[in-house]
């Protein structure tokens, strides 16, 4: 016992005079769901984590990636296998909410900042002493849900239908949806749910074209959620369909084809970069995000989801000089210096918008992170 | 509810039913024949859509390279078969089969640019490709241990699904497509419109039922194979392979599953993972028919999808709850029915 006692401290001392001697590098362990029903997300955030940057003032940087295949239980695993096996710095990930959340008490028991790319206000709120360690980068749901009800109440909408995915996106959606429509005062007439991999919604759509609302939201991500328009178009729907931002790909647009014309959805404003006016801080930072994927994935590749992980690099770029100052990288000093820095986030300009981070707020996003876009001619057009 | 809802509710149900009856009759088939409880049914009907797709968008499908890689790992195992028996002569008609074929069929897809090509020519091509999966993956997964119990072979039947789902993913993209319809007419009768389409896939899926009822009366194959679902061993001594009857049962699986898919797919959006959802439904109506009669599990499946589309309108949150419960008392009933048999 007492020999292995003195081989283990002999053991310690060489590896930290070894960690002292050569210049740790920085390791960053990311988890996303390139598989499973969520990798129409986890793909681009994927191809996006090939082009962030491999020195950060100076440092050597080491992305190690995982894919937990859209499943809470190997998101889980992988993130205790970055901490302890890869004993990374920073964790980024995951590409869900649920994934997302389950992660919360790995990073915090293991005093590691994580930086989540899933949309769930949940994530980051209420603020605790275990999502103390907690950020993330896409907008919250309610944010956008906002978007589309102001932008509603201008266009005059007196009564609206919901159709959602039956699943945590769809209630997400729904709750902060109906909450917001009813403080102004737009009427709900109808609340229906559909399975991503439905192949007919032909009930819903009767039951809500029965209600006869001015609006209709379809609260899906990706190509999915184009089979409900289709089909309210199909059946000769007039009114007007919005969309939300998870819809954002070019994909869905090769899918819903025409039946898409003058949908409105809420987006962040990478999704038309181009269009944005001059002035807006966000354009730049778009801009060479989108030129960076285009260029190594070919044009029209581009999508809203890989710019979350554009942006994670963006707060840890921002983040890791200033870390750098008080501690080594390696060591829970640093860890600690890291997340400090993240919260001490101001005024950076990234593909989403402007982040602002406080001790109460690891989003730090305001109304520059959402634009209100229009589908016109099978492309994305921002609305004024 | 109006007449009219219930009018267009009873259409969408009955086309779905449609589809998901092929799939029982052929999930019933398969395992009448080879006791395999197929779960990869449903692959075939997203691999079959999607490679339609792929042929239309002018790109090469990936199920070309499964094909070709398939096809080669078959001829090794029968080439070192034929080597071990010393029957030397086999080896050419194998490598004929497995490989020369598949190159073929990939060297025509390169050399036309199948984009261009008339509808049924796609269609045709598409079949081509993804029909000849079923046998080979017979010959490859299941024929080495058809012998074993159903249970391993379901376990089997889990990891080929499973590794089908990947190498769907793989080849087609997260992302789901959409073929063009067939026809674009449509009929209007009183206040409903019924659409080409739908039209389309209730006469392709009679016409299919009524021609895998002729091939079992009329033709030797079909016979059988129906030797061979009533008592294997007898079958058996009367000279018909249980080799062949696994091949051509999952030949035919294949076909149905494949057709299934190009059906379906000018009506809705397929992804590389919605087969397992149809071929599950597909499932419920076979096992209203007991896995063992061909009338009650398509007349099951055409239950499945009216369930479907009335329970998507009153409560559409717990579709897929209601579909699924419709099994607990169609077990309880059959298993009442039923006097109990020892497991083989």
């Amino acid at each position: 016992m007492k020999i292995q006692g003195s081989m283990a401290r002999l053991l310690a001392l060489l590896a930290a005079s070894f960690a002292a001697t050569v210049h740790a590098d920085i390791n960053v362990g990311v988890t996303l769901s390139a598989t499973g029903p969520a990798a129409s997300l986890g793909i681009p955030e994927k191809n996006s984590v090939a082009l962030l940057p491999t020195t950060i003032a100076g440092q050597k940087i080491n992305y190690i990636v995982l894919d937990d295949a859209s499943d809470t239980t190997t998101a889980v695993k992988n993130i205790r296998k970055l901490v302890t096996e890869n004993k990374v710095d920073v964790v980024v990930g995951s590409t869900i909410t649920p994934n997302s959340l389950a992660m919360i008490d790995v990073a915090a028991e293991a005093e590691t900042p994580m930086i989540a790319m899933a949309a769930a206000a949940r994530i980051i709120e209420p603020m605790d002493a275990k999502r103390h360690w907690v950020f993330k980068t896409p907008q919250n749901d309610a944010q956008m849900a906002t978007a589309i009800v102001q932008h509603m109440s201008n266009q005059n909408v007196k009564t609206v239908a919901f159709i959602g995915f039956a699943d945590a996106y769809g209630e997400g959606w729904w709750n902060e949806f109906s909450k917001i429509a009813e403080a102004r005062k737009i009427q709900i007439v109808g609340n229906e749910r559909f399975n991503r991999a439905d192949t007919s919604v032909t009930g819903q759509v009767l039951k809500i074209l029965a209600a006869k609302p001015d609006a209709v939201l379809i609260g899906g991500a990706g190509t999915p959620a184009a089979l409900p328009q289709k089909s309210l178009k199909e059946k000769g729907y007039k009114g007007v369909i919005y969309q939300t931002h998870g819809v954002a790909n070019a994909d869905f647009l090769r899918i819903c084809g025409k039946d898409c014309e003058g949908t409105f959805l809420p987006a962040g404003p990478v999704l038309v970069a181009a269009q944005l006016p001059d002035g807006n801080p966000v354009k730049k930072a778009a801009l060479e995000y989108v030129n960076k994927y285009e260029a190594a994935y070919g044009k029209g590749s581009v999508s809203t989801f890989g710019a979350h992980a554009w942006d994670a690099a963006r707060l840890l770029t921002n983040a890791i000089p200033e870390a750098l100052k008080k501690a080594q990288p390696g060591t829970r000093e640093f860890r600690k210096a890291l997340r400090d820095a993240l919260e001490g986030t101001k005024n950076l300009s990234a593909a989403h918008g402007v982040f602002n981070m406080t001790a109460s707020d690891h989003l730090g996003f305001d109304q520059r992170a959402r634009v209100m876009v229009k589908i016109e001619g099978g492309n994305w057009k921002l609305v004024p | 509810m109006e007449l009219q809802i219930a009018l267009l509710l009873g259409q969408d149900g009955i086309t779905n039913g449609a589809i998901y009856a092929l799939l029982a009759l052929a999930l019933v088939l398969v395992f009448a024949v080879t006791r395999v409880i197929f779960i990869p049914q449903g692959e075939f009907v997203a691999f079959g859509a999607l490679t339609l797709a792929s042929l239309q968008a002018g790109k090469l499908p990936g199920t070309v390279w499964l094909l070709l890689c398939l096809g080669a790992a078959i001829a090794v195992l029968e080439s070192l078969r034929a080597a071990r028996e010393r029957c030397f002569r086999q080896i050419p008609l194998i490598l004929l089969i497995n490989c020369a074929a598949p190159l073929l069929l990939a060297g025509v897809l390169v050399a036309f640019s199948p984009a261009t090509l008339p509808l049924p020519v796609q269609v045709l091509l598409a079949l081509m490709l993804v029909v000849p999966l079923g046998p080979m993956i017979y010959r490859l997964a299941y024929q080495p241990v058809a012998d074993l119990t159903v249970l391993a072979l379901l376990i089997v039947s889990v990891a080929v699904h499973v590794t089908l789902v990947g190498i769907g993913l793989l080849f087609f993209g997260a992302e789901g497509s959409r073929t063009p319809a067939f026809t674009d007419a449509s009929f209007e009768i009183g206040d409903t419109v019924l659409q080409g389409q739908t039209i389309l896939v209730l006469v392709a899926s009679a016409l299919l039922i009524v021609a895998l009822y002729l091939f079992f009366e009329r033709t030797i194959y079909g016979k059988a194979l129906r030797a061979t679902a009533m008592n294997r061993t007898g079958a058996r001594l009367m000279g018909i392979s249980g080799t062949l009857a696994g091949q051509l049962s999952f030949t035919l699986a294949a076909a149905i599953g494949a057709l299934s898919g190009i059906l379906i797919s000018p009506l809705t959006t397929i992804y590389y993972d919605s087969g397992f959802l149809i071929g599950l439904k597909g499932f419920v109506g076979a096992i209203i028919g007991g896995l063992a009669s061909y009338p009650v599990a398509a007349a099951g499946a055409v239950l499945v999808g009216l369930l479907e589309s009335y329970s998507s309108f009153w409560a559409s949150a717990f579709k897929e709850v209601i579909v699924f419960t419709l099994i607990i008392p169609v077990l309880l009933w059959r298993s009442l029915k039923t006097r109990h048999v020892e497991a083989e």
